[in-house]
């Protein structure tokens, strides 16, 4: 598998490591709703085909981008830069 | 049908062999059935069987979407062990390793079971104390366990790199003299045979398309066979549980699919006569019957349904295999596959009531399915008869995770893809 890392260009798998789903979403941090955080923690819509995902070129620049991977075939399709993504979120 | 034995295997001898009749029916599925188990693995088989022999329940049906022995049963090292620490897991595993010790027996089938111990290796004197530790555990238990140390390696396992100079110098290790292998897919054909005796019907090609419901209550499956009712529905699928509940309408669980490679080398002459792993990184290596080096790593560490995996995780496998054995440098790669594991987030199974009314659940096996087939049949098939935990099983429940109740044997927290 090659992972083109927006810095770096494209990298062997070798070069970094992953760090799970993308689509989970962290509770308010003052939230008290144990439910959400229990869900936040261990629950996963472990889908069959596109999975969004983050990834660290922990090898390269260090950067932490998120990956769009199809599960069943190892293709990808989209990879940008996880820097500002969560903001984004948020402000919608 | 007939009893295997060593009558059976003269006559058949003298008589062209012409006597030998398929080991399991192949019946029509009927409309409606008490149990139907979706899934014809080594646990699924299993379970049914033990439905069957223990609570008296003969109206079952097995649906297995491709044939048997097709899913993770023929997928893995086929190591059976129960050196395990934690007092939710050691006495589930024991129990396992006792029913494998009566297997063959039980079966009328040989499922070539061969206590040839497994030993782990320590590289650290804190590996050390650790192994003293588990070692411990596992006697406190019930369980059997021994250190060995160097010169008793030397002898036991004459192509260890004992040396200095190896990257990771052995200090040592933990050895369960009880545990071994078996010979997985005969594990498959035994239950099935022992289990379409008593009357169950094993589906083959009977892919679950879909669950009928009435309300939130589950009361059958829709297969590419027809429609099936049933009083329960036990789900025992391994690496597709995900993509299978969510046909039921469960979106989330705590579960994610990974891919784990597994090696074969071309055969060779007796080099090991036991189980041994590598504490320095993570590899378990044996020599089956026919003489292949069969052996395996970490799982590739990214969600994955694909039943193959990458070449970074080969390269690890294989110089793992050269520190531990630097003779293998040598020896040709016959064959790798990858099987696909539910892993939970704390690393241990799921054998459950629920999630939703009628239905059962079996799970999370993440790579240490296989020792656990014979207890894991033996719970489930208890959990659905009786509607509650087997006492062996009830720290395995799916509500654990939100009780705050993980069994997290290695201590590595809700990363799925370090355990």
């Amino acid at each position: 598998m090659i992972i083109t890392c927006p810095h770096c260009g494209p990298r062997d798998l070798a070069e970094f490591s992953y760090f799970g789903d993308a689509t989970a979403t962290r509770p308010d941090p003052s939230s008290t709703d144990q439910d959400a955080w229990n869900a936040y923690v261990y629950d996963r819509e472990n889908p069959a085909g596109e999975h969004r995902e983050y990834w660290q070129h922990s090898g390269g620049c260090r950067g932490f981008v998120i990956v769009t991977r199809n599960t069943l075939t190892h293709e990808i399709s989209d990879i940008r830069l996880a820097s500002g993504t969560q903001a984004r979120r948020k402000r919608k | 049908m007939a009893e295997y034995s060593a009558w059976q295997v003269l006559k058949n001898a003298v008589t062209g062999n012409a006597g030998w009749r398929p080991a399991w029916r192949k019946p029509e599925p009927k409309p409606s059935y008490d149990v139907v188990i979706v899934g014809g693995g080594g646990h699924g088989l299993a379970t049914a069987y033990y439905l069957a022999a223990n609570h008296g329940f003969t109206n079952v049906a097995v649906c297995e979407k491709g044939w048997l022995g097709s899913g993770n049963i023929g997928r893995n090292t086929t190591i059976v062990r129960s050196n395990y620490l934690l007092e939710g897991n050691t006495p589930f595993y024991e129990h396992s390793m006792k029913l494998w010790e009566n297997l063959s027996h039980e079966l009328n089938y040989n499922v070539m079971f061969s206590q040839r111990g497994i030993i782990n290796l320590c590289h650290t004197p804190a590996q050390m104390d650790e192994a003293a530790r588990r070692g411990n555990a596992m006697r406190l238990f019930g369980v059997d366990a021994r250190m060995v140390m160097p010169d008793e390696l030397a002898k036991r396992v004459p192509g260890l790199d004992l040396s200095q100079n190896a990257r990771f110098p052995v200090l040592g290790g933990l050895e369960q003299p009880r545990a071994g292998t078996a010979r997985h897919d005969a594990v498959a054909w035994g239950y099935a045979r022992a289990a379409d005796r008593r009357g169950v019907d094993i589906l083959e090609n009977c892919e679950v398309i879909g669950f009928l419901r009435d309300g939130d209550r589950v009361t059958g499956v829709k297969t590419t066979r027809g429609e099936i009712r049933a009083r329960k529905v036990a789900v025992c699928v391994a690496g597709s549980t995900g993509r299978v509940m969510k046909l039921a309408g469960i979106d989330r669980l705590p579960i994610e699919s990974h891919v784990l490679q597994a090696f074969v080398s071309e055969s060779l002459k007796p080099m090991i006569d036991t189980v041994v792993t590598f504490g320095g990184g993570h590899l378990y290596i044996s020599q089956s019957d026919k003489g292949g080096l069969v052996f395996g790593g970490d799982i590739d560490g990214y969600n994955s349904y694909a039943q193959r995996g990458n070449l970074p995780i080969v390269e690890d496998v294989m110089s793992e295999v050269v520190a531990l054995f630097p003779a293998a440098a040598k020896v040709r790669l016959l064959r790798s596959w990858g099987g696909i594991m539910d892993m939970t987030m704390d690393g241990s199974p799921i054998i459950t009531t629920g999630p939703l009314p009628g239905m059962y659940l079996n799970c999370g096996w993440c790579y240490g399915g296989f020792k656990a087939t014979p207890a894991s049949g033996w719970c489930f098939a208890h959990t659905i008869a009786r509607n509650e935990p087997h006492p062996l099983s009830a720290a395995f429940t799916l509500d654990r995770f939100h009780r705050g109740h993980v069994i997290d044997e290695k201590g590595q927290g809700s990363f799925p893809w370090r355990h």
